[in-house]
């Protein structure tokens, strides 16, 4: 217990002890002008002192709330360790999100203090400044494009810094002491949830959560300050603040943040992380990269490929988790090391990975497959928000793709009668913020949280996601429609990008599609189908014949499962625009809102249903230069085959 | 010194100032063809300029007049208050004016990277056996240039293309990256030559921010043609309107659009 105690129970108590401890250690590193450039343990530590000074003369409070809309730049996490350092709460909102957005997520926190990275993101601050009356500064970044702004909000970063050192200087040990002052109980963290499926709240969440899973998850992967890690994921999304902030903090290894988003996996190559969390829309994309260029490459190395990869994928994953190959099989498969998987491994920045977490969304077996085959240990990671993401995860030797792992240490996963995922854990959220009735609905009088997941515990304790509980309805005809695990395994065609399915108290399930541009776009080519768009690739009725196919393929495994064979895509149309977040179809982390959807296509929606060929619809279409029209789009409604349920299936 | 005249502005880093570049009764003919005729005007020190006018009004022919590439018979061109008969592209490069192209001048097989390294060979020292030896002034340069070249790259944002091949690039980034060839070599003067020419509109957009930020940034001058009328009023602090090789109107862009002469020229005279 006394140990428990001594040990740092605030982020910037573990600052200031990983500059102790490794301060001439790298902390941050930023490619900057063609250039890696380090920050150090000990510096990361000075700065945020000097910049944590400046805060508070002017007028951070503790407890008060500071927004940030930025990439993952040092100062960024600088800022954050500042605003940490002042017992005040870092709120890191979504940097592409419009100002519309924004103002709410100021209003309802009260934000103070807004951390910009650019002209573009003060720009957005600037405009909804009238209505966040609470906003008091504005500090920005980058300067370039600021010269002729002379609102009194502003402060550069540079000038934030200086004034800081200059506070140290003329004040040593003050700012220090505030530093102190900070408890594990005090909230550190204020994360917006997506709003896939409800209203956006503020989850809360404190230092001594956060920490306690960071440093439990760390343990259980056994990283050390050795790693290295990649900080590109939106920092609005806890799970890159934990694991470019957070674990980062409590282990001491170094992150590494790219020179801008379309460097990503030139820079990622350089660096060379061993720790990589990755949404399957990155790893898919990584996927997608390998056999885009595999189609250019010569005959002799197609070949190789084609044979190495099929012999990776019988045995890769089974050498990766330690099961028992055949001798012949590991020679070979080490000879396809040196051929294939090392320098493949190589392109693709992962040669040094020896822990990988996928997490936010279903992967595809395939793809998870794929990384896996080559000795990429990709593993799976279940979390939400205001679970301090870590609840569920795939052990080294225990990797399965249809279940995200047993929960994690420390954490109590159980299921309600309906289903539901209940989970206890140290790191669970403090509360919704100033909403005690919200608060008070999901969590339990004994702690437990109600996740509103749908789940299905394994007799190996392996957790096994279904759907969102509220999600989950009939057809008309009693069989059980579970709108999720139908749209996932819709997407795993890598020629859908999206899917909205629609059978709740109907006759049969349709969907609407969103094709993969660039999929369906290199398949036209091969094809020698000229296209000039995203619309008139959804248009061609060789485009509705291939996802017919890909339907088809999937219906054929939902015909497999007994639970979900009853609900097959019958018919589906293609949409004529890709689904956005900007118009709120989508989340900012890219999850669907089906409501949202629904609401907008309602009449094509009743079109499957009602059986119509096609369906003339009234499009918003925006323009080059940002303005709205509509105009009538014709759109054709297809069949898809469905298949009768597995008979050995049903018999058990 | 001050400059008191309605165009210079507080809110500039660099307020537009004295004249650096005067262009007096320019006539330039090829045999019988009089591509212009008695041209005047001057270009202030960090404003930017807009050449516009019909196809054939004599507008690239203008910028290669300043730039040296054609020589008029008649008048004189005055830089920094010194009076030149006649200027060679080389004189022009020393004195500090870059330009662009209306069809992309860049090494297409090379890559982004190395093009903007081409542009800083006037502000190498070193000669080829110290380069090929690197002795320090020539390992000096190289990392200064580098610098220099790297700042551009991330001004104009094309990091994710530095090692690009150019030849594999879309026309605009190409475009994007020969307005960085030529910032590379440090310009007083930046002749752009139809920067926005074969653009779709977000890329139109994204060019005149640059150059706007370029002017704002650097303080650098910049002196462009275009054909497209609105960008050029929104981003010029004077235009020269040309036509048939005639002066027609000189001024602010306001002042430009309500001149009878230049809207005939534009959209015909109603009889």
């Amino acid at each position: 217990m006394a140990e428990q105690t001594s040990k740092p129970k605030t982020f910037p108590k573990l600052l200031l002890r990983n500059a102790a401890a490794r301060g001439a250690d790298p902390a941050i590193r930023e490619k900057s002008r063609g250039v890696w450039r380090t920050m150090t343990w000990a510096q990361f530590a000075d700065e945020t002192e000097a910049v944590a000074a400046a805060l508070m003369a002017r007028d951070l409070k503790r407890g008060a709330h500071v927004a940030f809309l930025s990439g993952n730049r040092p100062r960024l996490y600088v800022a954050m360790a500042a605003t940490h350092w002042a017992g005040a709460v870092a709120t890191p909102l979504f940097e592409d999100s419009p100002p519309e957005e924004i103002a709410p997520l100021l209003q309802q926190a009260g934000v103070t203090h807004i951390f910009a990275e650019d002209q573009e993101q003060v720009d957005k601050a600037l405009r909804i400044l009238p209505t966040c009356p609470s906003v008091r500064f504005i500090i920005y970044d980058k300067d370039r494009g600021m010269r002729h702004y002379k609102q009194p909000q502003l402060v550069s970063y540079a000038d934030l810094l200086r004034d800081g050192r200059a506070r140290l200087a003329a004040q040593p040990g003050a700012t220090r002491m505030e530093a102190e002052r900070g408890q594990g109980e005090d909230a550190a963290f204020l994360f917006f949830t997506s709003g896939a499926t409800g209203p956006v709240r503020g989850v809360v969440h404190t230092h001594a959560g956060l920490i306690e899973r960071a440093e439990t998850a760390a343990a259980m992967d056994k990283l050390t300050a050795a790693d290295l890690a990649l900080a590109y994921l939106p920092p609005a999304w806890i799970g890159q603040s934990l694991f470019s902030y957070g674990q980062s903090l409590a282990t001491g290894y170094c992150i590494c943040c790219p020179e801008s988003i379309e460097t990503l996996f030139t820079d990622m190559r350089e660096i060379g992380p061993t720790y990589f969390l990755a949404p399957p829309s990155v790893l898919e994309l990584l996927v997608s990269r390998v056999e885009l260029r595999m189609q250019d490459a010569g005959a002799i190395k197609r070949g190789l490929y084609k044979m190495f990869m099929a012999l990776a994928r019988r045995v890769g994953d089974k050498i990766l988790s330690g099961r028992g190959v055949f001798i012949g099989s590991r020679l070979a498969y080490a000879l396809g090391g040196l051929v294939i998987y090392g320098p493949l491994k190589d392109v693709l920045g992962l040669s040094r990975v020896r822990v990988a977490y996928t997490a936010g969304d279903a992967v595809s077996p395939a793809v998870l497959g794929f990384f896996r085959a080559l000795g990429v240990n990709v593993k799976q990671l279940y979390g939400a928000t205001e679970t301090g993401f870590f609840v569920a995860m795939q052990r080294d030797r225990g990797v399965r793709p249809d279940t995200v792992g047993p929960a994690a240490e420390g954490v109590e996963v159980k299921l309600t009668p309906q289903r539901e995922i209940l989970v206890r854990s140290p790191g669970l959220f403090k509360e919704y913020l100033r909403d005690p009735q919200a608060t008070a609905a999901v969590k339990t009088p004994d702690g437990f949280f109600h996740t509103g997941d749908a789940g299905r515990l394994d007799d190996d304790g392996h957790l096994r996601l279904l759907d969102r509980v509220a999600d989950i309805g009939a057809l008309a005809n009693g069989a059980l429609f579970s709108p999720g695990r139908i749209e996932n395994r819709l997407r795993f065609s890598p020629y859908i990008k999206q899917a909205a399915v629609f059978g709740d108290r109907r006759e049969t399930v349709c969907a609407l599609i969103d094709i993969d541009t660039a999929a369906v776009g290199a398949w036209a080519d091969t094809h020698e189908i000229a296209f000039t768009g995203h619309a008139d690739l959804a248009a061609r009725e060789e485009v509705s014949a291939l996802i017919a196919e890909e339907i088809a393929k999937a219906n054929a495994d939902l015909a497999a499962d007994p639970s979900l064979a009853g609900a097959q895509v019958s018919r589906f149309l293609l949409l004529h625009k890709e689904l956005d977040p900007d118009d709120g179809a989508l989340t900012r982390m890219r999850e669907l809102r089906r409501g949202v959807v629904a609401a907008r296509h309602a009449p094509l929606i009743e079109a499957m249903h009602a059986g119509r060929p096609r369906v003339q619809f009234d499009a918003e279409v925006m323009h080059e230069d940002g303005s709205v029209t509509t105009a009538e789009v014709d759109l054709r409604i297809s069949d898809a085959k469905t298949f009768p349920p597995a008979p050995s299936m049903k018999a058990a | 010194m001050m400059d008191m005249s309605p165009l210079t502005t507080h809110t500039r880093a660099f307020p537009i100032g004295a004249p650096i570049l005067e262009l007096n009764g320019i006539s330039l003919r090829f045999g019988g063809v009089k591509a212009l005729t008695n041209i005047s005007f001057d270009i202030r020190e960090h404003e930017v300029r807009a050449i516009i006018g019909p196809n054939g009004a004599g507008k690239s022919s203008m910028l290669n007049v300043i730039n040296g590439m054609y020589r008029p018979q008649e008048g004189s061109i005055t830089f920094r208050g010194q009076k030149y008969a006649r200027m060679t592209p080389t004189r022009a490069a020393h004195m500090g004016i870059a330009r662009t192209f209306q069809n992309i001048a860049l090494f297409k097989g090379m890559t982004v990277l190395d093009n903007l390294m081409a542009g800083r060979n006037l502000k190498m020292r070193a000669g080829v056996l110290e380069v090929a030896l690197q002795l320090p002034r020539a390992r000096r340069e190289e990392i200064e240039s580098r610098e220099a070249v790297e700042e551009i790259i991330e001004f104009l944002e094309i990091e994710h293309i530095r090692k690009t091949p150019v030849a594999r690039l879309p026309y605009g980034l190409q475009k994007r990256v020969e307005l960085g060839r030529a910032l590379a070599a440090e310009p007083k003067i930046l002749l752009l030559d139809e920067p926005m020419a074969g653009m779709n509109i977000e890329e139109k957009q994204d060019m005149s921010r640059f150059i706007l930020d370029v002017n704002d940034h650097y303080g650098t001058t910049v002196v462009l043609i275009e054909h497209d009328m609105g960008v050029v009023m929104d981003i010029s602090d004077r235009v020269v309107v040309l036509d048939y090789g005639k002066k027609i109107g000189d001024g602010t862009p306001d002042e430009v659009r309500s001149n009878q002469d230049v809207i005939d020229a534009y959209l015909g005279v109603a009889h």
